[in-house]
């Protein structure tokens, strides 16, 4: 991916804002502060965040971005809203089950249905 | 077998980690074995980069990885003063859970089929087997 490619694209399904992770593999820990910031950021512009997170494109993934994703939990927890991932590849699940980050995340096959939970 | 000392450089580190994995898929590992190798590798160079040399690019960080037909090892070794991975606090447990780092010797362990840190603990060894 070049430097002039995004990172996030961001759209809005009513209250919800998803974020579509661009990166198919997010490893660079540059990367993730930037896509932490602007997620982190979206939560910080409203009252009651409601987000979804779609991992569609990703299929390699540190645990630096478990890090990024962990915090933005927090801080969606702390304004009383809700996070939702979503169109997560088997491969990067087994890495949320093993840490049992998924105990501690929402999480939905598709983007439709996160939204749902996250509304 | 690729072996080569770089800079504690993340940059670096993530195009070694693709030439190794390269060479990884060139033996014909299934797509499953390659993701744990890449993970486990990400993760022991991430760590070497952070914790060993401290993000210090003056500091060497040597790399060795033996590609077979039946297993992958790597090695991977920094300049710094090393640690005790029996120290490190089980990110699984509850009251780790919800801290934003810790996991990267855990994911380690996980996806490879042996890891070994040398007693000083600035050295660790990762072996996968194929199938």
């Amino acid at each position: 991916m070049n430097d002039q490619t995004p990172r996030l694209a961001i759209t809005q399904q009513g209250a919800v804002t998803v974020v579509e992770l661009m990166d198919k593999k997010i490893l660079d820990e540059a990367a993730i502060a930037e896509i932490g910031e602007a997620m982190f950021a979206q939560v910080a512009e409203v009252a009651d965040p409601k987000m979804v997170v779609d991992f569609v494109n990703v299929a390699h993934m540190s645990s630096s971005m478990l890090g990024a994703l962990i915090t933005l939990n927090k801080r969606v927890r702390e304004k009383g809203g809700s996070l939702c991932l979503c169109n997560i590849c088997p491969s990067i699940y087994e890495v949320f089950v093993i840490t049992r980050l998924n105990e501690v995340f929402q999480i939905c096959d598709g983007r439709a249905q996160a939204v749902q939970r996250a509304t | 077998m690729v072996k080569r000392v770089i800079s504690s450089d993340l940059d670096a580190a993530r195009q070694l980690a693709g030439d190794v994995l390269r060479h990884v898929e060139s033996e014909g590992y299934a797509e499953g074995v390659c993701f744990a190798i890449r993970l486990a590798l990400e993760e022991a160079l991430i760590n070497a980069i952070r914790h060993g040399s401290k993000f210090d690019q003056a500091k060497k960080i040597t790399v060795s990885a033996d590609v077979g037909e039946q297993r992958t090892a790597i090695t991977i070794a920094d300049e710094g003063a090393g640690f005790d991975p029996a120290a490190v606090p089980d990110p699984t447990a509850d009251e780790n859970l919800e801290k934003p780092s810790g996991r990267g010797i855990m994911l380690m362990r996980a996806y490879m089929d042996e890891v070994q840190y040398n007693d000083r603990g600035n050295e660790v060894r990762m072996v996968k087997y194929k199938s």
